[in-house]
């Protein structure tokens, strides 16, 4: 899909309001869209929401031998994706500077700025740590990703609850949710990206632009901040030159955007860990407002199964049986049998069960295109009777030595008489038989 | 248009794109081009989603009346966004109202449903990942809204063929529920009270 060009006059439209102090959705220079953040029904999972750029976090864990130059350090693995849900520009294959550009922020914003404490990562020094993996979705893209996705990661690192584990001299136990509490990462700060865009050669500047916005900007400033004014990375791009006055100011907006958004998430966090406790219901269906006119909530519904299996019955009687032609298993030497003619069976050693399900589904389904082949044991006959409404059930006859004691049990004109219970008593007997002959073979 | 429908709590993310140009390869001369691209939570998308993704792009491609824009590209991408069990049938009715959501074309709505048979054999319906794990046969159904005709069959495990009719025929009563649930739902939006 290819995105749509930004064309002349939106160009102008745009950069015409940007000098005139004016913003499409009318908004002030320094002031950001709304951040919502919402959480999943498992930890480490949240969706934030910057106006309409969506983003989705989740943090998973996973015990690993740790790098080899550091043997006591947990391992952090970031991963932002750009889905092709997002924009109708992004395929597939990749937007790969963009993707690249985006990835690198976050690596440097979360990684270099060490505000997860690694070292508490590791279980057995050298041997087994904990590897955190961040994946990041961008769900919609209207602007400013790397402000939400950073506001994501973040949120969804501090949610995140790892396994408690417990080291006795060179045992490890690992202990499940449901055996002891998981553990919160150890986090010492949460850094926070904001992002300012440059226009007319560093003239204007508006805090979190919008995606027309993006289109049209000169230059992209970002500064990852946390809530103690320390700078954890700062960067510059698009080749616009800025005055060092201009960075000063920009750092102080940041600092209050950034203590704005952290009291916003760390009231969403309290939010969220209150209801997980009280038992309340929680995950991305609660989180829907029910006002909305474009959400919509169903109650699960029961469903009425009383005489499911009377209907089911009818159905099987009803069905045509395939009449002549059903396929049967040919036994060219022993340890080698057909289904179907021409076809070579190439699955050596299959398990009992999915044999006889391909073999249930080959016979139901392509009954009709198979020619049977005569069988040159004897006690195909009584089969070749029942198959008329028993297509399902192959013939077992390849075992010449075995008495088959079923065929006489089975109901030969229709189905209403069958027990369930009998046809897998049969089934199993009929495995059974199969074990026999793969054994004595 | 995405919209996000949640048996339980598994939710799936549908996002239609279509039609629109397509690239030269990729374009059909007498119907549209349909993509399915679904992408796990964690990880890069594997095996069990391109198998996934041919499935519902073969339903879609059922239902879908591609002949009306030939040589254009329909994209569906489907996020998952937490998966607690029945993730198959969610994503079916994710990329159903999807569909519906952008006014493309369709001879018909589908449904997913997901039966999970346990050892005693009992049919379940819509099934956890736990009673997933411990059924003997999962099965899902994708039905169609005209005369509840199925449009796509998977199972996994083993089950006999009555079985499967009967989980069959349960699949067609829940498919019921969940068309009533798309036409409120969309009657919801485009109401004017």
């Amino acid at each position: 899909m290819k995105a749509t060009p930004l064309s002349n006059c939106e160009r102008r439209f745009l950069l015409r309001a940007i000098e005139e102090r004016k913003r499409l959705d009318g908004r002030q220079c320094y002031d950001y869209r709304n951040v919502r953040v919402s959480f999943g029904a498992d930890y480490g999972c949240c969706i934030v929401e910057l106006g309409k750029t969506r983003v989705l976090g989740q943090v998973s864990c996973e015990l690993v031998p740790p790098k080899p130059n550091r043997p006591t350090e947990g391992i952090l693995f970031f991963n932002l994706e750009l889905s092709p849900m997002a924009a109708p520009g992004f395929e597939p294959g990749r937007q790969p500077e963009l993707l690249v550009i985006l990835n690198r922020l976050i690596e440097r914003c979360l990684r270099n700025s060490r505000c997860i404490d690694t070292e508490s990562l590791c279980v057995v020094a050298g041997e087994k740590v904990w590897q955190i993996r961040l994946d990041l979705h961008l769900l919609n893209h209207d602007g400013n990703i790397i402000d939400a996705a950073s506001i994501a990661g973040i949120v969804a690192l501090c949610h995140f609850r790892r396994p408690d584990v417990s080291v006795q001299g060179e045992e490890v136990t690992v202990y499940t949710p449901e055996e002891r509490d998981p553990v919160p990462l150890s986090i010492h700060h949460m850094p926070i990206c904001v992002s300012f865009a440059f226009f007319q050669q560093g003239t204007y500047l508006l805090v979190d632009p919008s995606e027309r916005e993006e289109r049209v900007m000169d230059g992209l400033l970002v500064i990852a901040m946390n809530k103690h004014r320390e700078i954890c990375t700062i960067q510059s791009s698009g080749g616009i030159m800025l005055v060092k006055d201009q960075v000063l100011r920009c750092s102080k907006i940041t600092a209050v955007k950034v203590t704005e958004i952290t009291e916003l998430i760390q009231k969403a966090l309290e939010n969220d860990q209150k209801v997980r406790k009280e038992g309340g219901k929680f995950g991305f269906a609660e989180s829907i407002p029910n006002q909305k006119i474009t959400a919509f909530k169903m109650e699960s519904a029961a469903v009425d199964t009383n005489n499911v299996e009377e209907q089911a019955e009818e159905i099987i009687t009803k069905a045509d049986p395939p009449s002549e032609v059903f396929a049967k298993p040919i036994l060219h030497t022993p340890g080698t049998a057909q289904i179907g003619e021409g076809i070579e069976n190439s699955w050596g050693d299959l398990e009992e069960s999915e044999r006889e399900e391909a073999a249930e589904e080959e016979g139901e389904s392509e009954a009709a295109a198979f020619e049977c082949q005569k069988m040159e044991t004897g006690d195909t006959s009584t089969m070749r009777e029942n198959k008329n409404d028993e297509p399902i059930v192959l013939s077992d006859s390849e075992e010449e030595e075995v008495v088959i004691l079923e065929p006489e049990e089975l109901p030969k004109k229709t189905r209403t008489q069958t027990n369930l219970k009998q046809e897998n008593a049969s089934k199993k007997a009929f495995n059974k038989r199969r074990k026999k002959k793969r054994a004595a073979h | 248009s995405s919209p996000s429908p949640s048996p339980g709590d598994t939710s799936v993310l549908a996002g239609v794109y279509g039609p629109a140009e397509v690239k030269g390869s990729r374009e059909l001369p007498d119907r549209a081009a349909l993509e399915v691209l679904l992408r796990p939570k964690v990880g890069l998308p594997g095996v069990l989603e391109r198998s996934r993704e041919q499935l519902l792009r073969q339903t879609c491609e059922a239902v879908l009346l591609g002949v009306l824009h030939p040589r254009t590209a329909i994209t569906l991408v489907l996020q998952v966004l937490n998966d607690a069990g029945s993730l198959l049938s969610c994503c079916l009715n994710a990329a159903c109202m999807g569909l519906l959501d952008a006014g493309l074309p369709l001879a018909s709505l589908f449904c997913g449903v997901t039966c999970a048979l346990d050892p005693n054999g009992a049919i379940g319906l819509d099934p956890t990942s736990r009673q997933e794990q411990e059924a003997r046969a999962v099965l899902t159904f994708a039905i169609d809204s005209a005369e509840r005709k199925v449009l796509m069959a998977t199972s996994k495990g083993s089950c006999s063929v009555e079985e499967m009719q009967q989980c069959l025929a349960a699949a067609q009563r829940a498919a019921d529920t969940i068309f009533q649930f798309y036409r409120d739902s969309v009657r919801r939006k485009y109401s004017k009270s």
